[in-house]
């Protein structure tokens, strides 16, 4: 059953929309051992995976809030008013004409369709908890390559990504892993065979629809030896009165010789509490990236890191944060080195706006026994306006002989005398200020691949002119 | 009306008095220069007229070809046809000197019009080579780890590929050895002509050997006191500041 569309199209093209949909699937409010049964239900999942859900959900609830080194705003979310499953009912669809009127519409607002004709090779696209759409080329399902969620991804190749699964990031990581641990529904379980190079993106787009509602995605990786991808995902919610939480569990692990570039685009409306954890492994000569651009949310923490554990395995974060009026942005990056002449590289680029807050928190250890390990860290910030706060907690531990790292940190600011004379050449001050955040980032986003590189500048941009009033 | 035209302007900065009912018109077309010792008020001049929110105007007008430009925002202004030369230009870092010219370009055009890149390209290095300006500076973020001269030099730039019809050029000539100064005179020069009209203010007449001003006004303590051909010039480097001052003061004793 569908209904008239509710639209706001006052900030055109960003993701403040939402439709009413009618839900077949609700788990109720707030979360006990009877809600984590109907999850297991609908899904019709194995009994090992509704122990493991128990399991965490155990840590979960005895596990306090981490804020006695993080944001207090923590307090702010009450579990006891969040649903934790929606759903459709409908299963995810090959084909976008299959997909339910309202939540296609909603895709469509996005472009995902367009993009995955464009230059994907196999696409995602969450609602709520569940994947309404699901495709990937025919020549990569040929070369054995696997992209399905994880109902389907634990249930049918138990084999491939059980031993994986909760592995990379045990429950009792933090209290949201826990809580992603038990609730979890939708999100990606890849594997790419030996060998295999995937030469275009896969990509998944996570979009939050309801109120007062949890999205809990888990996504797994792995790429067997020598094998290659690139993974995009992309998220909008809608802005509502109320708080919305994200908390997603992302583990990656590339195999001997293999490469994973993680992307993500994250675009959350004010009202999301966007608290994920995101970690890659790397074995011998294998090499995770992390490539993570986080705007918009009222909180975000997330760290990715890399735990390096073959020999030569290379680790790498770059990131950008861009934090509004009452935003909170709390990233930064974890580098374990666990074996010799392993590298990693961080480089983060935060920016602060009006009152917007910023920090970076960074862990990167190298251990006495280990020889020829490097990391590089950087760290910018950008400050525009006076009301901005932007910190930075890097915590280093090198030990031993011939590892060596590298720190080093900026804060500039966007100036009014900078602003006066971009205005004097004639361009407005949202144009003068984004381009003021454009050059900041430009070095890092040459990094980027192409396509993704002009969304972010679009987001940029459109960032910017909200914020002139 | 072909004029800008700037009439009583009182401006100040927080309680400070610093232009006392200030009047003056540029013809376009015409070049004119403002000398005066220094702290007389001619870098307020340059910023009122631009329309920085730290002067103060309160009261008076400044006419761009008959509009009031009083009181708009400084991207207004700008694209209303007054071009600013900053004596002090700000860096942009990041921000490379083809993409920012390119901006302000683009700020120029309507809805749904583009900017032709090749045709484009082909402007800037016109415009740099005769200004003597190395064709890797396209790439180079806007004013970021120039010297005073190519800071100068980018300005003139800047000013040539944006075509104002008025132009303020705010003691250009500081910081500037003799062949950068002769460098940026021939570009000021190149832009004479009907469409412009130029007001430079400095402080020595040395910039007027090489852009000959069709009037020189002497500026002191907030107004013009003393207009005349390109002779006051040289009749001020002779005889000083206090020339003017003293012939200020005779008529009161």
């Amino acid at each position: 059953m569908t209904t008239t569309p509710d639209l706001d199209l006052s900030r055109d093209d960003t993701g403040d929309f939402s439709y009413d949909v009618d839900y077949k699937y609700d788990a109720g409010i707030g979360l006990t051992e009877e809600t984590i049964d109907y999850i297991c239900d609908v899904k019709g999942e194995a009994d090992w995976i509704r122990d493991f859900r128990k399991r965490a959900l155990k840590v979960f609830k005895d596990k306090p809030q981490p804020t006695h080194w993080a944001s207090k705003d923590l307090e702010a979310i009450n579990f006891d008013e969040i649903r934790y499953y929606l759903a459709t009912g409908q299963k995810a669809t090959r084909s976008w004409d299959d997909v339910p009127e309202d939540v296609k519409k909603t895709f469509e607002r996005l472009g995902i369709p367009e993009k995955e004709r464009a230059y994907l090779a196999g696409v995602e696209a969450q609602f709520d908890s569940e994947a309404s759409y699901s495709n990937m080329k025919e020549e990569l399902s040929k070369q054995g390559v696997i992209f399905v969620g994880p109902t389907e991804g634990l249930g049918e190749h138990e084999e491939i990504f059980r031993k994986w699964f909760g592995k990379v990031i045990p429950i009792g990581d933090n209290k949201y892993s826990a809580l992603n641990s038990a609730t979890f529904s939708g999100g990606s379980f890849i594997y790419v065979p030996k060998g295999v190079k995937l030469k275009q993106p896969l990509q998944a787009y996570f979009r939050i629809n309801a109120e007062n509602f949890g999205q809990f995605e888990r996504t797994l990786i792995i790429a067997d030896e020598g094998a290659e991808l690139t993974y995009m995902e992309g998220c909008t919610a809608p802005k509502f009165e109320t708080a919305t939480l994200h908390s997603a569990v992302v583990e990656l692990v590339a195999l001997k010789g293999a490469k994973i570039q993680y992307i993500t685009v994250q675009n959350w409306s004010a009202n999301v509490f966007n608290l994920v954890t995101k970690r890659g492994l790397a074995m011998e000569d294998a090499e995770v990236r992390w490539i993570d651009c986080n705007i918009g949310s009222r909180l975000t923490m997330k760290y990715p890191g890399v735990v390096m554990r073959g020999k030569g395995a290379r680790g790498e974060v770059l990131s950008i944060a861009l934090a509004h009026d009452n935003q909170h942005q709390d990233t930064g990056a974890k580098m374990v080195h666990a074996a010799d002449n392993t590298t990693s590289n961080i480089i983060s680029k935060s920016i602060s706006i009006g009152k917007g807050r910023s920090t970076y928190r960074g862990v990167v250890s190298i251990p006495k026994h280990l020889k020829n390990c490097k990391n590089n860290t950087e760290c910018d910030a950008l400050l525009i306006n006076t009301h901005s706060r932007t910190d930075t907690y890097p915590a280093i531990t090198v030990r031993g002989l011939g590892n060596t790292t590298q720190h080093e940190a900026s804060v500039s600011k966007v100036s009014a005398e900078q602003i006066f004379y971009m205005m004097q050449r004639g361009l407005n001050e949202g144009q003068a200020m984004s381009l003021a955040v454009n050059g900041f980032v430009n070095d890092l986003i040459r990094e980027f691949p192409m396509e993704y590189s002009v969304e972010l500048k679009r987001l940029i941009d459109l960032e910017m002119e909200d914020s002139v009033g | 009306m072909s004029t800008l035209e700037i009439k009583n302007l009182n401006v100040g900065i927080g309680e400070k008095e610093i232009l006392k009912n200030f009047s003056l018109t540029v013809p376009k077309g015409e070049v004119h220069a403002i000398m005066g010792p220094n702290g007389t008020g001619k870098s307020t001049l340059a910023k009122a007229l631009a329309g920085h929110e730290d002067y103060e105007i309160s009261s008076g007008e400044v006419h761009l070809d008959g509009l009031n430009i009083v009181g708009m925002e400084p991207d207004e202004i700008s694209r209303a046809g007054l071009f600013l030369a900053f004596q002090y230009p700000s860096e942009i870092s990041g921000v490379s000197i083809a993409n920012f010219i390119r901006a302000a370009l683009n700020a120029r055009l309507e809805d749904g019009q583009s900017i032709n890149a090749p045709a484009y390209y082909k402007e800037l290095y016109t415009q740099m080579d005769a200004l003597k300006i190395p064709r890797e500076f396209t790439s180079r973020s806007v004013n970021d780890g120039f010297s005073g001269g190519e800071k100068k030099r980018c300005e003139i730039l800047q000013m040539a590929m944006l075509k104002p019809s008025y132009a303020v050029l705010d003691e250009t000539d500081s910081g500037l050895d003799i062949d950068a100064l002769k460098t940026v005179a021939e570009g000021v020069n190149a832009m004479r002509g009907k469409d412009t009209g130029m007001l430079l203010i400095t402080h020595y007449q040395r910039l007027l050997d090489y852009i000959v001003p069709d009037k020189v006004h002497v500026m002191y303590d907030g107004r013009i006191v003393k207009t005349g051909g390109p002779e006051l010039a040289l009749e001020l480097e002779s005889k000083g500041y206090d020339w003017v001052k003293e012939e200020l003061a005779a008529p009161v004793a």
